[in-house]
């Protein structure tokens, strides 16, 4: 997408809620999904002494994504307090990181048409979640089962300049998330949400032009289509003299346009300070050291390997590292298959299809890794053929059964006996006298003719290859 | 034995050895609270399950249970202590209806040790004040001389000890507020080092200044009460996880090889007549027990409440945020005129909830936090903090104990300085630098004024070296041996 003579300046910031049991700071829980307001215990409630007592949890989540983003820890770190009013905020302030974030000055990589970027994390901090507000006519529900859960915000630099890019970042940092096992990445329920800055500019400026707040983003598509209309609307507004105002504006899908926030955004003052209820977080060597050491083998690495080790195409290598689980799984069926090739080709095709189809998670799969290999070294020994695997394949979605044992009950091993399939040659060359005599007369067209004999006579046991050699020497006479 | 008069130690013993019983004892504070309560207004909310509690003390000894050090033994707690079932106010409107569904971790380990909760003691309204003047449930006397204040901002304490209306009180301290009052009403009242008693469940006021402490009649009885309370909560991040010894057990009266520093600063011209006469026979005390005494100085001292006042009022801002009347406590009525906006909500709520101190420095707290004035104020103050500490922890070299005033004079007339804030704040001189450098403080009776009015020594010891306040403490209270009461136990 080209707008130009200008060009737009994105940064993300991404909120992931922590995988945790129980909140950031208390002992309910985190559970999505239960009765209005009945996850809150007085820390929750904001209640008069409650006071918070950190999540260890937490805190090993955000390390370890602060280091898979390739973030420098801070040993010591430190919560403050956002003091703000708002209704579902029970405290009146939010205990977040200010100045001293735990996790800073980081990076994340991603290929997008065949070129690698990297997109600057500026800091990735704890905070907790706010409850949530239902407006309904005079009337506004509070329901603060929301509130208190451990959110990681992850900041990245103004360093996309396109709206495929930044949407391309948001799934790279989501992957990653998953990866760690920290957050589920579910931007539909809200447990990874994405707000979008975006400002344009000249080309050849070197200012930053005034950037909006672009917030209500539920799916990765959306950022792309929310980022691209804010890019179209400031350039329009530009171009017809007209000033951004600083602002957050609200994505509507439905109508793909962004609209100013109802209530006027006022200048907040924050008054950051250090809470005095909670002490620095500080994190010793020997435990940052362990924490590292526990850190996944991360999608582009992984994709990398497949490519070197595996021999798998970029794309292919980029499609079985989207999820762990995924890339966990090729790696079972490739080793325990010896073909990676096949492995691939299987998952990619038949398997994905299913999946997506039944909308099942790998892990979910009715087909186990073992049993699709096993199916594999089937072909390869030429159990079975490739035609009979994909019946094979379609019992097993079914029952979930072992290959051996679906071939086993259908009777339907291969017959690779050379002398059995020349017997059934021969019975088939004896019926059809006259075929014969047209092909050998130059009618080869019927070789067709004759391989579907045989299959059918041998129930299509026959190993094809066999049975064209066979057909092919005999018939030549 | 006179049990509106007796120690808590007294008082638990006999109850142990069933001369009494703590229904016999509990009938006899409540009778002296319905008695003088009126009066004195010690007291915002009484608990009606005092008796119940009593009796089941009474039924456990009756089986040979342990029932704990406090057994039976009647206490009134500030009402600035969440209680499970029994309304917490902080003295505030803005908490006039709030019942807590929990108790903060004092109240809890006090039921625990065995003691009976009378009830609730008035305060300045979120502990903000040194006379319980502040109060929405209207002021507190001084069962000294009821046109006195008993100071503050734990004075329904103060006075409910003093009054006999209860045996010994707890109190919370974020600038002296146990101290103080203690001093105005001849009573022992300690601040523990910051850290030694859980904060979850209080009121919180500054959170990084306020500690609970024991308000009582002996030093022994605060040793008691503070074995009880003490120690790492895992509900409170701040709580130490410093043993904590027995105190009580091990107070010794020699002071041989102590040295009390005497801080100059202290000691200067505004010091009144009798009360520098009280501290010198306090001094003189300690002396012959065997301690030395060496001058320290402390020129930071100066600062200490104009930082005091920057902390407390910036911590106050953020911690009162949450009185909002979305959940719980007041909210303004809206049914025959609607708020307009979110904000009409809160400013209609606010106002009439919070009293003119409270709003004072919610005020001045929002300033020094502000964008722009931070770095002037709140910042500033913490760094002169750090300078203050560090000048405590070097006169902490050269003695174990510092002795000082609690305060200039004595208690003062109700209403005169109520209206003088700055007075006000000044009272807290020699007492905020305890709470803004986390050591404990003990305020000690030492004698009266030409017009009988209490006046208090203050003992300050290093970090978690309690064990020196309680020596040098009983030292005082035995060498003094003042036998005076109020009129109301006369």
């Amino acid at each position: 997408m080209s707008y130009s003579d200008w060009e737009a300046v994105i940064g993300l910031e991404i909120h992931a809620q922590l995988l945790t049991e129980s909140k950031m700071f208390s002992p309910d829980t985190t559970q999505f999904g239960g009765a209005d307001n009945e996850n809150t215990h007085p820390v929750s409630l904001g209640m008069p002494g409650a006071l918070p007592v950190l999540n260890a949890r937490a805190v090993e989540f955000s390390v370890k994504t602060g280091m898979a983003l390739n973030c420098e820890v801070r040993k010591k770190s430190v919560f403050a307090r956002k003091n703000y009013f708002y209704p579902d905020l029970p405290k009146g302030y939010q205990i977040s990181q200010f100045d001293l974030p735990i996790c800073e000055n980081g990076y994340v990589e991603y290929v997008l048409d065949g070129e690698l970027r990297r997109v600057h994390v500026q800091r990735a901090h704890m905070e907790e979640d706010a409850g949530k507000s239902l407006h309904q006519g005079e009337f506004t529900l509070i329901n603060l089962n929301r509130a208190g859960v451990p959110l990681l915000e992850i900041v990245s630099g103004p360093d996309m300049k396109s709206p495929a890019e930044a949407a391309e970042y948001a799934r790279t940092v989501r992957k990653i998330l998953r990866y760690l096992n920290v957050c589920d990445g579910n931007l539909e329920e809200g447990s990874m949400r994405c707000d979008c800055n975006v400002s344009v500019r000249k080309k050849g400026e070197t200012k930053l032009g005034t950037k909006v707040e672009l917030k209500n983003i539920n799916s990765f598509r959306f950022v792309e289509k929310a980022i691209e209309y804010e890019i179209q609307r400031q350039i329009d507004c530009l171009t017809t003299g007209e000033k951004i105002v600083q602002e957050t504006r609200l994505y509507d899908p439905t109508k793909n346009r962004t609209f100013a926030m109802r209530s006027k955004e006022e200048a907040h003052d924050y008054r950051y300070f250090p809470d005095p209820d909670l002490l620095p977080v500080e994190l010793e060597d020997d435990w940052l050291a362990k924490i590292r050491g526990e850190l996944p083998e991360l999608p582009l690495t992984r994709a990398r390997r497949f490519q070197s080790e595996h021999g798998l195409p970029e794309y292919d290598s980029f499609v079985l590292t989207s999820e762990k689980a995924l890339a966990d799984y090729f790696e079972i069926v490739a080793q325990v298959s010896k073909n990676a090739k096949a492995a691939s080709n299987w998952i990619m095709t038949e398997l994905l299809r299913e999946l997506n189809e039944a909308k099942l998670e790998v892990e979910k799969s009715p087909i186990g890794a073992a049993h699709l290999a096993e199916m594999i070294q089937m072909i390869d020994s030429k159990e079975i053929s490739g035609k009979m695997a994909k019946e094979v394949f379609a019992d097993m979605w079914k029952t979930s059964k072992a290959p051996k044992e679906i071939v086993k009950s259908k009777g339907m091993s291969q017959i690779t006996d050379t002398s059995a399939i020349e017997k059934i040659v021969d019975d088939v060359m004896a019926a059809n006298v006259q075929s014969v005599t047209d092909y050998r007369g130059g009618k080869v067209k019927l070789f067709g003719f004759f391989v579907g004999q045989v299959m059918k006579a041998s129930k299509g046991q026959a190993n094809p290859e066999m049975v064209n050699q066979i057909l092919q020497k005999k018939l030549q006479g | 034995m006179n049990v509106l008069t007796s120690s808590l130690r007294q008082l638990s013993d006999a109850i142990r050895k069933k001369d009494l019983s703590s229904v016999e004892v509990t009938e006899r504070f409540m009778g002296q609270i319905e008695k003088w309560n009126p009066k004195i207004n010690a007291y915002i909310t009484l608990n009606e399950k005092a008796l119940d509690q009593a009796k089941a003390v009474d039924a456990r000894l009756a089986k040979g249970e342990n029932v704990g050090p406090l057994a039976g033994v009647p206490v009134a707690i500030k009402d600035m202590l969440c209680t499970k079932g029994l309304r917490t106010t902080a003295a505030s409107k803005i908490l006039h209806n709030f019942v807590p569904p929990y108790s903060a971790t004092v109240v809890e380990r006090l039921e625990g040790a065995g003691a009976i909760n009378l009830g609730k003691t008035n305060l300045d309204e979120f502990a903000m004040g040194s006379s319980t003047e502040t109060s929405a449930f209207g002021l507190s006397r001084n069962p000294w001389n009821i046109d006195y204040v008993p100071g503050g901002s734990s004075g329904g304490s103060a006075a409910a000890v003093a009054g006999g209306m209860a045996a010994a009180a707890i109190g919370t301290d974020t600038g002296g507020s146990i101290r103080q009052p203690a001093g105005f009403c001849s009573l022992v009242g300690v601040k523990p080092t910051y850290g030694r008693v859980s904060r979850y469940g209080i009121v919180a006021f500054a959170s990084s200044l306020d500690q609970a402490g024991p308000m009582t009649r002996t030093v022994e009885d605060s040793a008691l009460i503070m074995e009880s309370i003490c120690g790492r909560d895992p509900r409170d991040s701040t709580t130490s996880a410093e043993a904590v010894p027995a105190w009580s057990k091990q107070i010794n009266k020699s002071l041989k090889g102590i040295k009390v520093g005497l801080p100059k600063e202290y000691f200067s011209s505004q010091l009144g007549t009798d009360t520098r006469a009280a501290v010198e026979r306090a001094i003189e005390a300690v002396k012959r027990a065997g301690a030395e005494t060496v001058e320290i100085s402390l020129p930071l001292t100066e600062m200490a409440v104009p930082i005091y006042y920057l902390v407390c009022t910036s911590e106050a801002s953020s911690n009162l945020a949450r009185y909002d009347g979305v959940r719980f406590g007041h909210r303004a009525d809206f049914s025959k005129k609607p708020a307009e906006d979110l904000a009409e909500f809160y400013c209609r709520t606010r106002g009439e909830g919070f009293g003119t101190e409270v709003k004072r420095r919610i005020i001045l707290g929002t300033y020094a936090l502000s964008s722009g004035y931070y770095d002037a104020y709140y910042k500033k103050a913490g760094q002169v903090r750090r300078l203050l500490r560090q000048q405590f922890l070097d006169a902490f070299k050269q003695c174990q104990l510092l002795m000082s005033p609690v305060t200039t004079s004595p208690a003062f007339k109700i209403g005169d300085r109520i209206s003088d804030p700055l007075a006000m704040y000044l009272n807290d001189i020699y007492t905020t630098s305890a709470n803004l450098v986390g050591i404990p403080g003990m305020s000690v009776p030492a004698g009266f004024s030409k017009d009988g009015l209490p006046i208090g020594v203050q003992l300050l010891a290093s970090h978690f070296q309690e064990q020196h306040l309680f020596n040098a403490g009983s030292v005082i209270e035995e060498t003094l041996a003042l036998k005076e009461l109020p009129h109301v136990l006369q």
